[in-house]
């Protein structure tokens, strides 16, 4: 019988520092990973299958599940896509919420990510000071769509309901009360030593690794490519916004940590300006047969009622073809491909899922390197195992 | 921008384009399954348009439709160029039975997973992948779910007044 060398380690699905449901087969020599091999699929739940079989009003609070920590984001991508299909023009009003409502977003999802990733490396504290900051955008959700997670509040054609009345004066807070957070999370991490010396020169990945491997988001960024599509192919008016991409050099997970940072503060940047000149305008746009009318419209106008009835019992009927609309979600490029094939319908939605394409280079970025790394490895991808399951 | 990818691959494989398509502003070709890997080197090697990031693979069932015609299965390919900005996409039909495609795995290690997961929702296989097996379903489902004759089921729960009964299964 030959001599085992290596030892094959099961690593989750149960383990927390997989945040999810993720497992990895790790075959280990001593301390070092030589082979990594992530196992999905345990929560996948059919998203894209479901959606297939709804009206296209009704799949949007499917997208709200896949990466339930940035609901916003994902109902951005679907309806920017199906506005794409349907040929339709957003008020001016209705993109500048969008883009105010999608950065806060990014910056929750990065406060989970930052506060679970500091504790995978022993950082305790670090969770209780970043979900204290989270709450408060979490308030403005429900201000907004009257429920904390699964907001569906960014709807085809525009917006749910109208902005809340105190809205400009919540995010406003939300808005000064990161600002102060980051600085206390710089002051925890950037110069801690353990910090450092747990993230630096791990999980490191060329620039073209990043491209060679389809990562995107900050996974592509840390490694020095400056790409990121609100610049690149901008949508839903982030033209008119002034802001600076971050970007890394090394590529390692303490580069990302970095860059996740300055996202958050361009993040705040971007708010702020979207609050400073919110133009005035109704919150959806007006297209008969297509886009709900507003709410005030259905309880007086005949015309209005006949529309809503006919747009929430059939639907809309789409043309034949596909469209691709991608965002720049806080974990990457989060794309919609959606197909219409002339009934109510849609043929097929096809997720293109920034946390499921990066997560399937773990192998790249672990084998080799030491064990406990891992941990690091899978914290630095921030992924969300709903989104990579579906 | 458009004319550029326009003429590069109308240049070099004008015959393995069977036609264009710019729905909604979006270019894409409609190509022959054959010339798949030729393409994607060519656009992978070409220093001019800088084609280095595949997006995205997928595919659609067409059954039932009219564009079924053309072939069930319809795959797309998402290319982007990260220098220009643009994005393109390389469409291709597929027929019913046993479909079969060139993996792009050799060109681009992130194919993989993308590949894996259209092998295990629709069926089709990709020929020259290092590890094509299911990736998101369990083991012990058969079929492939995102096929449309693939029905959307679910079972009756089980109450007290029925948990005799065997499960009902909803189509």
């Amino acid at each position: 019988m030959p001599e085992q060398k290596t030892v094959t380690l099961n690593m989750g699905p149960q383990h927390p520092s997989t945040h999810g449901v993720l497992r990895v087969l790790l075959e280990l020599d001593g301390e070092r990973v030589v082979k990594a091999t992530p196992v999905v699929g345990y929560l996948h739940t059919g998203i894209e299958k479901t959606m297939e079989s709804k009206l296209y009003y009704q799949a949007l609070v499917c997208t709200d599940r896949m990466d339930y920590l940035a609901p916003m984001s994902n109902n951005l991508g679907y309806c920017l896509a199906v506005e794409k299909l349907m040929d339709i023009e957003v008020p001016e009003k209705v993109q500048w919420a969008r883009v105010c409502l999608a950065e806060l977003t990014r910056i929750k999802s990065h406060l989970v990510w930052l506060g679970t990733h500091s504790i995978d490396l022993g950082a305790m504290s670090m969770l209780l000071y970043t979900f204290r900051d989270r709450e408060s955008i979490i308030d403005v959700y429900e201000a907004c769509g009257g429920q904390r997670m699964m907001t569906s509040y960014i709807r085809i054609g525009g917006l749910a309901h109208e902005l809340p009345v105190d809205f400009d004066k919540k995010v406003r807070r939300v808005v000064k009360q990161v600002n102060e957070g980051l600085v206390d999370y710089e002051n925890l991490l950037t110069n801690n030593e353990i910090f450092i010396n747990r993230t630096r020169n791990v999980a490191v990945i060329s620039a073209e690794d990043a491209i060679a491997w389809s990562l995107s988001g900050p996974m592509l960024r840390g490694s020095g490519v400056k790409h990121d599509l609100r610049k690149a192919n901008p949508y839903s008016g982030y033209e008119n916004f002034d802001f600076e991409i971050a970007y890394g050099e090394k590529g390692d997970a303490y580069d990302r940590y970095l860059l996740r940072l300055k996202e958050m503060r361009q993040s705040l940047r971007i708010i702020s300006q979207a609050l400073d000149g919110m133009p005035e305008g109704p919150y959806r746009a007006r297209v008969p047969g297509v886009v709900l009318p507003p709410k005030e419209d259905v309880l007086y106008k005949m015309e209005s009622m006949i529309f809503h009835f006919k747009i929430i019992t059939e639907g809309f009927k789409a043309p034949v073809g596909s469209v691709y609309q991608a965002i720049e979600s806080p974990k990457g490029e989060l794309g919609f491909l959606i197909t219409g094939d002339g009934s109510n319908r849609p043929r097929r939605v096809r997720v293109r899922p920034p946390s499921f394409v990066n997560l399937a280079s773990l192998p790249r970025l672990v084998e080799g390197g030491m064990f406990s790394d891992v941990v690091c490895a899978i914290g630095s991808i921030d992924i969300v195992l709903g989104e990579v399951d579906r | 921008m458009e004319e550029q990818f326009r003429g590069f691959i109308k240049d070099q494989f004008g015959e393995a384009v069977i036609r264009e398509d710019d729905f909604r502003g979006e270019q894409s070709f409609y190509i022959k399954p054959e010339a798949l890997i030729d393409i994607c080197q060519a656009f992978l090697e070409d220093n001019e348009l800088q084609v280095r990031f595949l997006s995205d693979l997928t595919a659609i069932d067409w059954l039932g439709h009219e564009r079924e015609s053309e072939g069930r299965f319809e795959l797309i390919y998402n290319l982007y160029s990260l220098t220009h900005a643009h994005r393109f996409f390389l469409k291709m039909h597929l027929p019913a039975e046993a479909p079969k495609l060139a993996s792009l795995c050799d060109l681009w290690p992130g194919a993989n997973w993308m590949e894996r997961e259209v092998y295990d929702l629709f069926g089709i296989e990709f020929v020259g992948h290092p590890d094509l097996t299911k990736i998101l379903t369990p083991d012990d489902l058969e079929g492939h779910p995102l096929r449309r004759d693939f029905p959307l089921t679910y079972e009756q729960p089980q109450f007290s007044w029925n948990k005799d009964e065997p499960p009902e299964v909803i189509r």
